[in-house]
């Protein structure tokens, strides 16, 4: 007998070995519910952070643009309408009044960690016979690249940028048949022509970009897209992610731009997000109640076949409190050993499920995110469930009348 | 050996069941009894005559309706249940008609479990105690058997070594040998009363069985819930070897 257990542990224990049948039965019972709430919880996780990542890593959480421009009906006389038809003006290129002014003061932020404003538009790139339509961004690295890594995507040349320099996506720079040291030549609607020279190539690992992005300096595409000491967009990161919406509001507010977050933009995955997460939530709940019915419902019975036991033991000086004890051991070590177990099957089955269901060309659905958190709260939350399921068999092992167990 | 020359005094201890309800019936109508030290006490009378309540009683398992009860010094009159479960732990040791082992556990861990509720754990030191008990009850090769694979006579002794672990002054058994052979019951009364010559512990024994209760110090009859005049032929005290 282990010298070092409590007589409550000593006690709970062997309950529990004896009842075998028992309680292998809701052992298992305990391990899938608990292996379902982790690999769900896995998974979820898994989907958000990835989400959260491209997030953080690769766009800017806040962006500010010009207020759109609004027609307003025309009116001769007060209150009388001569053109009731108004039509959406075309949306030129506009660049955001005093941006540098409006720039200074989000950067003075304290919760504004980058801020960087470009100058956006679309052009047309031509090397020889070759020509593509691609889209500018004109920024300035040192601001600009802490928001989009650019630099991380290179797989030629570097991410200088003078003003006679231009960074292309990697399928472009295939298309126009351009090395890093070729030339080539950008021309936009308004006018503007300069002949750049290519410095770096990206990959982004998508097509669509590769085909399009180039990057410029500020200047560049400023005169490129006739908005010279202009910005047309002004992109800003924040400390906390999920405060973006706020801040965003905020920024709004207080000069005259358009503050679109992150949040606002992606509302739909945020939709997503939550009735998934809802969903966990009930899931969990029923699971939690059902493992918690099953552990009590064997309790009730072993207090009810130890009535003997529990007299003895209490006739031997065993203070109620003790045999109290004894029953909510009992669900605690069942609650945990299931958890432990269920977080094995959980994450077995969620690294089984990562390695056969893949995308079509071979990369993951979702990071595998296993983190030792989710074990150790999967373990409390069940060891916890467990007492407290045991709460009402203990109480009622606790109240046993010795007198009435011996007699029979 | 013990300080308390009377281990044992109740005074007009009545007990009624079913207080309240239309049912209720006095089972002990006043016991008053004394019990030195060191004695070997034999309770007999018929079935349901209140020997088995009288004996819960004693070991503050049950409370009397009326009446006192002085355990070893303490008047247990008003005592709480902390208190009660303390002091049962400590001075009474119990047999039952129906041992009531616990089968969880081997022959060496039921006579240990005493000690490990009194101390709160168990330690190497209970083991050697233990397996000392269960030499003098004859039964160290049995000591790692479930106690389900013991005869009734062997579960029995197991059960009268369990009743001495905390080496207690008292030891009440109800029927230990009701439900045995007459060898075995022998072997359970003889090392009952060794233990009692040796070491001086008090023994209260119920019994039906006329001829072990000849053997005992003395013989108190129960008969309706009174003390019947104790039959002749009892010895007046305990007996000298
Ligand atoms: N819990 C109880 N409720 C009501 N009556 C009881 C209870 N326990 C015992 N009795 C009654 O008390 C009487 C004495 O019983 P008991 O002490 O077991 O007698 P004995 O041990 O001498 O056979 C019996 O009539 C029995 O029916
Ligand atoms: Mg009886």
């Amino acid at each position: 007998m282990n010298r070092w257990l409590p007589f409550e542990w000593i006690a709970a224990l062997r309950f529990l070995a004896e009842g075998r049948m028992q309680t292998v039965f809701i052992l298992g019972g305990v391990t899938i519910g608990v292996g379902v709430i982790v690999f769900m919880s896995a998974m979820l996780a898994g989907l958000q952070a990835n989400f959260i990542r491209r997030v953080l890593t690769s766009q800017p959480q806040i962006q500010l643009l010009p207020r759109e421009e609004a027609a307003r009906p025309l009116r001769a006389v007060r209150g009388v309408i001569e053109a009731a038809v108004v039509q959406r003006p075309t949306q030129r290129i506009l660049s955001i009044d005093q941006w540098q002014a409006i720039a200074a003061a989000v950067r003075a932020r304290p919760d504004v960690l980058v801020v960087a404003p470009t100058v956006a538009g679309s052009a047309l790139a031509v090397r020889g016979d070759a020509s593509r339509s691609i889209s500018v961004v004109g920024m300035d690295p040192a601001q600009y690249f802490r928001i989009v890594r650019v630099p991380d995507y290179l797989v030629a040349g570097e991410a200088r940028l003078g003003t006679d320099d231009i960074v292309v996506g990697s399928e472009l720079a295939r298309n126009l048949g351009a090395g890093v040291g070729d030339r080539i030549n950008v021309t936009t609607a308004r006018g503007g022509q300069r002949t750049l020279t290519v410095t770096g190539i990206v990959d982004f690992g998508n097509k669509g970009a590769n085909e399009r992005s180039t990057y410029v300096a500020l200047r560049t595409a400023q005169s490129l897209l006739d908005l010279v000491g202009g910005a047309t967009t002004i992109d800003v990161t924040v400390a906390d992610i999920y405060a973006a919406d706020v801040i965003a509001r905020d920024i709004a507010g207080m000069a005259p731009v358009k503050a679109d977050s992150w949040i606002t933009t992606n509302a739909q995955f945020f939709t997503a997000v939550r009735a998934q997460q809802t969903s966990n939530t009930l899931i969990r709940l029923f699971v939690g109640l059902s493992v918690a019915f099953g552990i009590a419902a064997v309790l009730v019975v072993s207090v009810i076949q130890r009535s003997k036991d529990i007299g003895i033991l209490r006739a031997m000086g065993a203070s109620r409190g003790r045999i109290l004890r004894i029953f909510l051991v009992q669900g605690g070590v069942l609650g945990f050993a299931g958890s432990v177990l269920g977080s094995v099957l959980g994450a077995g089955s969620l690294f089984l499920w990562h390695r056969w269901f893949r995308q079509a060309d071979g990369s993951e659905l979702f990071p595998l995110v296993l983190t030792a958190d989710l074990f150790a709260a999967a373990a409390m939350l069940a060891a916890l469930t467990g007492v407290l399921a045991a709460l009402a068999p203990a109480v009622r092992a606790a109240s046993i009348d010795p007198v009435d167990a011996i007699r029979g | 050996m013990r300080s308390v020359a009377e281990i044992l005094v109740l005074e007009a201890v009545r007990k009624s069941y079913g207080i309240g309800t239309p049912v209720e019936t006095e089972v002990l109508h006043g016991i008053d009894l004394a019990v030195r030290a060191g004695e070997f006490l034999a309770i007999i009378g018929p079935s349901g005559s209140g020997k088995s309540t009288l004996l819960n009683i004693i070991g503050l398992l049950d409370r009397p309706t009326s009446g006192r009860l002085v355990i070893d010094g303490t008047d247990t009159t008003g005592l709480g249940d902390g208190d009660r479960t303390r002091l049962r732990g400590r001075t009474i040791g119990f047999v039952f008609q129906h041992h009531y082992l616990i089968s969880a556990f081997t022959a060496l861990e039921n006579v240990m479990m005493p000690m490990i509720v009194d101390r709160g754990r168990a330690d190497p030191a209970m083991a050697r105690r233990a397996e000392e008990l269960l030499g003098w009850m004859d039964l160290e090769r049995w000591r790692n058997n479930r106690v389900n694979n013991l005869s009734g006579g062997q579960q029995q002794r197991v059960a009268v070594a369990r009743a001495l672990a905390l080496d207690p002054p008292l030891v009440l058994a109800d029927e230990p040998t009701g439900n045995l052979d007459t060898a075995a019951a022998e072997g359970v009364f003889a090392r009952m009363r060794r233990i009692n010559r040796e070491r001086g512990t008090t023994f209260l024994l119920v019994t039906h069985n006329l001829a072990l209760a000849e053997r005992c110090d003395r013989i108190v009859e129960v008969v309706d819930g009174r003390i019947a005049a104790e039959p002749a032929g009892a010895h007046a005290g305990p007996a000298a070897g």
